[in-house]
């Protein structure tokens, strides 16, 4: 059984599940966090989510991209909100995402980072 | 490394083609300059009509010995038909049987790189063409590095810039909690998220300062004041600024060695160098873990060694660690915060002494840096 209220989030750095967290909280879900993809794929098979939240630029470039393509695997059913960075205000690109990256990406949702919170938790609602 | 250039030989007299081909087929130049040798391939047109053609195709000449007097279209026609855009970064040496200022002015201003007047002998034909060779590979060097320079120049920019815009971002989501009052009304719920925006700060701040210090040793604008110091002594006072944060974790710090070994060095640089291995050493030990600092000389150098119990490295780990901004991820990294650019200011320092650093690690067991200081180098 998956509980409707827990959110899985992935992410390496603690400082960007740390305020996700305390959001998420506030607005009544149960949070989980896993830092890597091993530790993802664990605490989904025990604490069985209703959703992740997984941040595409994990230690290495391509692991948000095999984490997602797993996770899609294994539970089609498991709704995916991806975030990725954005190009600077400067023109020089920083891990954008190009159209062509983005069909690969089988996430259910791709926000832009710096996400709000209001925003993510519209999707979170409609996933859900 | 061994370069292949293609000459375009034009001229309408089938002998002087077939004499050129004669003297560049076999001929192999030592260019020094370039660190390089060059061989030559030939194609040959009877007109300047068909130079310029051959000129607009796929494979453009590197060299084109263009007779100035052709039944069409003169020599310098051909120059000013294709204008700079067309040369590219061909070279055009000027054959002419009526050599004159006159001629050699008007085809140089059009553009060409070199004159040879009719008749002239194979050794002559591979002197200019030799010399037009060395032109040409070394201009393209310069630009080949120059572009490199500017990728590697981007690509630093780049990860620069990620590494600032993260703790950015961090701050910024943290404050949005407060703002919104995400934790309560109460103050002391906010404190945790308060301490991690400083130390997030903390950590851009000492980007920024390292940054700063590397930019100085790279412009070679940081004064150095080079004096006899004694190397225990710096140690010391190394071991003594990081003694805290060695005992927070249990660690112990010891100075081994050779006592009083001086050098003629810059101590603001030995205690970077120092500092920045020992840092490391604490760091990434485990608690109640050792640092040893061990000051050595042998007949070349005098070394400085720093050995860890810490969490050791693999070797493809190993040759990594150098590069500006990089950083082992690990589970046993992901907490201890750092820029990634510690080793790679230390190796620009070690550099300033044309020294050199080595690693041994075993993973899980511990790590030894052993920085060699050459004493020619002083
Ligand atoms: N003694 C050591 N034992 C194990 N790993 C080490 C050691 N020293 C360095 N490393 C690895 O090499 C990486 C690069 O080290 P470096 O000193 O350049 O950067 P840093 O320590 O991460 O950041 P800082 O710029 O703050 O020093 C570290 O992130 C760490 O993974
Ligand atoms: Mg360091």
């Amino acid at each position: 059984m998956t509980d409707a209220k827990t959110i899985l989030i992935v992410d390496d750095d603690p400082d960007f599940r740390l305020p996700l967290r305390l959001q998420l909280e506030a607005a009544g879900y149960t949070v989980v966090e896993a830092c890597d993809r091993d530790e993802a794929h664990a605490t989904i098979a025990a604490q069985r989510p209703a959703a992740v939240i997984q941040d595409l630029m994990m230690d290495q470039p391509d692991t948000g991209f095999t984490l997602c393509y797993e996770m899609k695997r294994h539970h089609p059913d498991l709704p995916i909100i991806m975030v990725t960075g954005v190009a600077s205000e400067t023109g020089i690109e920083f891990e954008t995402v190009t159209e062509e990256e983005r069909s690969w990406i089988k996430a259910d949702v791709i926000l832009a980072k710096p996400i709000r919170f209001e925003q993510l938790k519209r999707e979170l609602d409609r996933l859900l | 490394m061994d370069h292949q250039l293609t000459v375009l030989i034009v001229d309408d007299e089938e002998g002087m083609r077939l004499g050129a081909q004669r003297a560049l087929r076999n001929f192999t130049c030592q260019l020094d300059d370039a660190e390089c040798s060059v061989s030559f391939t030939t194609q040959m047109v009877d007109s300047g009509e068909a130079a310029i053609e051959a000129c607009q195709g796929e494979t453009r000449p590197d060299i084109i010995l263009l007779d100035h007097k052709l039944p069409g279209i003169t020599g310098i026609e051909v120059l000013e038909q294709l204008g700079s855009e067309g040369l590219g970064d061909s070279l055009v040496i000027m054959i002419s049987a009526y050599a004159n200022i006159e001629t050699a002015v008007r085809a140089t201003r059009q553009g060409a790189y070199d004159f040879i007047p009719k008749p002239f002998t194979p050794a002559e034909l591979r002197y200019v063409v030799q010399k037009a060779a060395g032109r040409l590979v070394l201009s393209r060097q310069a630009r080949a590095l120059a572009a490199e320079n500017r990728r590697v120049r981007f690509e630093f920019i780049r990860v620069l810039g990620h590494e600032l815009k993260a703790p950015l971002g961090v701050v910024e989501s943290y404050l949005d909690l407060i703002r919104n009052r995400t934790l309560g009304e109460d103050l002391p719920a906010y404190d945790e998220i308060v301490g991690r925006s400083l130390t997030r700060l903390q950590g851009m701040r000492k980007l920024i300062l390292d940054l700063l210090d590397m930019t100085k040793l790279e412009s070679g604008q940081r004064e150095r004041s080079l004096e006899d110091i004694d190397l225990s002594a710096v140690a010391r006072s190394t071991a003594e600024a990081m003694e805290p944060q060695a005992a927070e974790r249990g660690i112990s710090l010891t100075i081994a060695g050779a006592e009083h070994l001086h050098m003629q060095a810059d101590p603001a640089e030995i205690e970077m160098i120092l500092n920045n291995l020992v840092s490391n050493a604490i760091k990434y030990n485990r608690d109640q873990g050792s640092v040893t600092i061990t000051i050595g000389e042998d007949a070349e150098a005098i070394t400085l060694a720093v050995s860890d119990t810490g969490i050791g490295m693999t070797e493809d780990e190993r040759e990594r660690l150098f590069g500006e901004f990089v950083r082992i991820r690990n589970a046993a990294t992901k907490d201890i915060l750092g820029t990634g650019l510690g080793l790679s200011i230390l190796k620009r320092l070690v550099q300033l002494y044309h020294g050199s650093v080595t690693v041994d690690s075993t993973p899980g067991e511990g790590s030894t840096f052993t920085v060699r200081l050459p004493r020619s180098g002083e």
